[in-house]
């Protein structure tokens, strides 16, 4: 049996590796990817306590996070398409004025 | 062999994240994710989570993902490229995450122990899973419905383009 703690901190390097990518990258669309990495890892960490508690709750919860990102990636992906109709770039150093 | 498959599935998993952030090109990012959330799928799948584990992968790897290719391709990739213009930027964000990281194992170190004392009985049966989705869950269940129609009525009235134009 695999020690859950390597499940731990797998999970910690993968969202501290999206956090690294959000502030690398300059570009809307791979900073929503970075978002979406942080959620996987926040629901590894889910699922191993889940498995350390022999409780179903946490995968319930993992279950819920999962459609909650698919409605957050439609609205998302909606907004970063105006971004682009109206200032012809999704890079975040474009995105100045408020109101625009 | 469960050691083999977390290893080779975490090494991976790494390597398509550090793929993604690396890669100039959003296309190729995507498809780096793609391949990270497979291995998320796998790792749910070692944990006694089959159901979460197909989930992810029909879900996530295959819708979410479709979205945002399709998104990728409806805007200029070559556009959205941002030259290096700060150098430091890169260094000190990995650095500041790596104090993150460091941070963070330490804050957890006293939740690893009792990790450790989990039985192997087997849980995450999908019927377990509906079961408790459809008695505990019920209200939640419901809403997430609520929210997924508010959510696909949203995306539509934002991206359709005015009659006027």
């Amino acid at each position: 049996m695999i020690p859950l703690s390597y499940f731990i901190i797998l999970s910690l390097v993968l969202f501290v590796l999206g956090i690294i990518a959000f502030f690398i990258r300059k570009d809307l669309i791979t900073q929503f990817l970075s978002v979406e990495i942080m959620l996987n890892a926040a629901n590894l960490a889910f699922i191993t306590f889940s498995k350390s508690a022999s409780a179903l709750d946490g995968q319930i919860i993992v279950f819920f996070v999962i459609t909650v990102a698919a409605a957050e990636v439609a609205i998302g992906l909606a907004i970063i398409l105006l971004i682009y109709r109206q200032k012809k770039s999704i890079k975040t150093e474009d995105i100045k004025s408020m109101k625009g | 062999m469960a050691y083999f498959l977390f290893f080779l599935l975490s090494v991976v998993c790494v390597a398509a994240v550090l793929g993604m952030i690396i890669s100039k090109n959003q296309a190729y990012s995507a498809l780096f994710v793609i391949l990270a959330f497979t291995c998320t799928g796998g790792f749910f799948a070692l944990l006694d989570a089959p159901f979460i584990a197909v989930i992810q992968i029909i879900i996530y790897a295959g819708a979410i993902m479709v979205l945002f290719i399709f998104v990728i391709m409806m805007v200029d990739v070559h556009k959205g490229i941002a030259p290096e213009k700060k150098k430091w930027t890169p260094v000190f964000a990995s650095g500041i995450a790596v104090v993150l990281l460091i941070e963070l194992i330490i804050a957890l170190k006293m939740a690893f122990n009792p990790l450790n004392t989990s039985s192997s009985q087997t849980i995450g049966n999908p019927s377990d899973l509906g079961h408790l989705l459809f008695t505990k869950y019920l209200y939640p269940f419901e809403i997430t419905s609520i929210l997924i129609i508010t959510a696909l009525v949203g995306a539509i009235i934002l991206v359709k383009k005015k009659e006027k134009e």
